[in-house]
C-alpha cells in the first residue's frame, strides 16, 4: 500500500517536471528559432532512416510499374510520341521567339532572364505525419546549397519554400499549407494578389487568392497565376496554377477566388530546389546597380532627363 | 533496459511509418495518428509514469519533425499518456472495448486541442469544417488502425512481462 502511494506521488512529480519543461521550451522557442542541438542530433539519426524507408517505397512503386502490360506501354508510348512532336514544333517556334526576345532585350539592356535559375533535384523522403500541416522533408540540405527561403518546384509549378535546413535535409512548407502566403500576380495583366493555403480546401486540391484589385482588367477562369515581382521570398514568374473561380468581394474594391495548382500535391516524389534565393538576387542586384551608379553616373542622369 | 529499448523502437517505427508509408495510404488526405495509439496503449497497459514518458518521447519526435514550436506536442502527448495511465486498474488483456474507447477519446481530444491552440488562436473559427474534414476522419481511421496495431503492442507487452516474471522467479 505504501509502495503504491509512493509510485503515484512520483508519477505526479514527473508530470509536473515535464509540463514545466515543455512550457519553458515553448517560451524559449518564442525568442530563438530552431531546436538547436536536438534538431542537429535528429538530423543525423532519424532522417537517414526516413531516407531508407522512402527509398524502399520508391523501389516498390517502381516494381509495381514493371507489371504494366506491354500493350499499355505501347499505347502510352504512342501518346507520348505525339506529344513530343507537338512539343518539338512548339519548341522551335518558341526558340525563334526567344532569339527575337533576346535581341530586343539586348536593345533594351534588360539582362534579367528569369527562366535560368540554377536548380538541383531532390527526393521527398518524409511528409508531415499530422493532418494539420502540409510540409515535407527532402534529402538535400545546406551541404548541397539549399538555403532557408529557397523556392521549390515540381514539374513546372511552384510547390513551396524551404523553412528549415540541416546539413543533409531540408523542410519544405508547401503552398497549400494553412500558414502559407504567396505574393502572386496574374500573368496577362500583372495585377498582384495574395495566394493563401487553406486547410479547408486542401482535399479538393485548391488554393484561395485574395486582394486582387477590382479594376478594368478582365480576368477569367483559366488565367495563369505566377509569383509576383514584389515578393521578397519568391522569385518572379514561377507558375502557381490556373484561376478556377473568381468573384468580386463585397467591398467592391478587390476580387478573390480559387486557383487550381499546377502541381499534384498528393503524390510528390521528386522536386527541384532553386538554390539562389530572392534575397541573394536582390543583394546581387543592389551591388550591381551600385557599381553601375559609381561608374556611369553621367549617362544615367541624361536618361532621367530624357524621361 | 530491454523494455526501454523495445518501447523506444516501437515509438520510432510508428513515427517513421506515419511520415513515410502512411502518406501513400491516406484517405481523403487524412492519415491515422499512430503516435496517439502507442502513447495511450502504453499508458493504460503500464501505468501513468510509462504513459507520461512514452508520450513525451512521441511528442518530442513530432515537434522536431512536424511541428513549429518545440514543446507543444510534447506537453500534449505527455498529458494524454498520463491520463490514460490512470485507467490501468480498469484494464484487462482480453477486453478490446476499453482500449478502443480510450484511444478514440485521446485522439479526439488531441484534435480539438490542436485546433484550439493553433488554429483558433490564429482567428480561424471554422470549427465545424475542421471537425468534419480532419478530426472525425482521423478518428475513424485511427480506430481502424488501432484494431491491428493494438494487438501488436499488446503482444509485445505480454512477451516482455512473461520474460520479466521468469527472470524475477529465477532469482528468488
Amino acid at each position: 500500500m505504501k509502495n503504491k502511494k509512493q509510485s503515484s506521488f512520483s508519477s505526479k512529480y514527473w508530470l509536473i517536471i515535464i509540463s514545466v519543461l515543455c512550457v519553458i521550451l515553448l517560451g524559449i522557442e518564442r525568442f530563438t528559432d530552431g531546436g538547436g542541438p536536438l534538431r542537429f542530433i535528429a538530423s543525423y539519426t532519424v532522417v537517414p532512416m526516413q531516407e531508407g524507408i522512402s527509398y524502399v517505397g520508391r523501389f516498390m512503386s517502381d516494381l509495381s510499374d514493371n507489371f504494366d502490360t506491354l500493350e499499355e506501354m505501347k499505347k502510352e508510348n504512342k501518346k507520348l510520341q505525339a506529344r513530343v512532336d507537338d512539343l518539338t514544333i512548339d519548341n522551335t517556334r518558341l526558340r525563334q521567339e526567344q532569339y527575337e526576345l533576346d535581341r530586343l532585350r539586348e536593345l533594351y539592356k534588360l539582362d534579367e532572364n528569369y527562366s535560368d535559375y540554377e536548380k538541383i533535384g531532390a527526393h521527398v523522403v518524409a511528409n508531415n505525419g499530422s493532418n494539420w500541416f502540409t510540409d515535407f522533408t527532402i534529402d538535400k540540405g545546406s551541404k548541397d546549397g539549399v538555403q532557408v527561403n529557397s523556392n521549390v518546384l515540381a514539374g513546372s509549378g511552384l510547390v513551396g519554400i524551404v523553412t528549415e535546413t540541416g546539413p543533409t535535409y531540408a523542410r519544405v512548407r508547401s503552398i497549400i499549407d494553412d500558414a502559407s502566403n504567396v505574393s502572386a500576380m496574374m500573368l496577362s495583366t500583372s495585377d498582384t494578389c495574395m495566394v493563401r493555403g487553406d486547410l479547408k480546401l486542401m482535399d479538393d486540391g485548391r488554393l484561395r487568392f485574395e486582394k486582387l484589385p477590382n479594376n478594368d482588367n478582365k480576368i477569367e477562369a483559366g488565367e495563369q497565376v505566377v509569383t509576383s515581382h514584389v515578393s521578397n521570398r519568391f522569385l518572379q514568374g514561377l507558375f502557381i496554377g490556373y484561376v478556377s473561380e473568381i468573384e468580386v468581394d463585397s467591398n467592391n474594391l478587390t476580387r478573390s477566388g480559387y486557383i487550381t495548382p499546377a502541381v499534384d500535391f498528393s503524390k510528390l516524389q521528386e522536386v527541384l530546389v532553386i538554390t539562389t534565393t530572392k534575397q541573394n538576387m536582390l543583394e546581387a542586384d543592389a551591388d550591381e546597380t551600385q557599381d553601375a551608379v559609381e561608374t556611369e553616373t553621367p549617362p544615367q542622369d541624361q536618361d532621367e532627363e530624357g524621361d | 533496459m530491454k523494455r526501454k529499448l523495445i518501447t523506444s523502437a516501437v515509438i520510432l517505427v510508428c513515427f517513421l511509418l506515419e511520415s513515410t508509408v502512411f502518406q501513400n495510404l491516406a484517405f481523403a488526405m487524412v492519415k491515422p495518428n499512430l503516435l496517439i495509439v502507442v502513447t495511450s496503449s502504453f499508458g493504460f497497459m503500464r501505468g501513468k509514469k510509462t504513459g507520461l514518458f512514452v508520450g513525451f518521447s512521441a511528442g518530442l519526435l513530432a515537434d522536431l519533425f512536424w511541428g513549429n514550436a518545440l514543446g507543444f506536442n510534447m506537453l500534449l502527448y505527455a498529458v494524454i499518456g498520463y491520463v490514460n495511465g490512470s485507467f490501468k486498474r480498469m484494464f484487462y488483456d482480453d477486453d478490446i472495448k476499453l482500449p478502443i474507447v480510450l484511444i478514440s477519446v485521446s485522439d479526439f481530444l488531441y484534435g480539438i486541442l490542436t485546433y484550439v491552440c493553433i488554429y483558433m488562436l490564429r482567428g480561424d473559427f471554422a470549427f465545424l469544417t475542421y471537425l468534419m474534414k480532419i478530426i472525425l476522419p482521423e478518428l475513424v481511421y485511427t480506430i481502424l488502425v488501432t484494431l491491428a496495431l493494438y494487438q501488436i503492442i499488446l503482444h509485445i507487452n505480454k512477451k516482455l512481462e512473461e520474460e520479466e516474471q521468469r527472470s524475477a522467479s529465477r532469482f528468488v
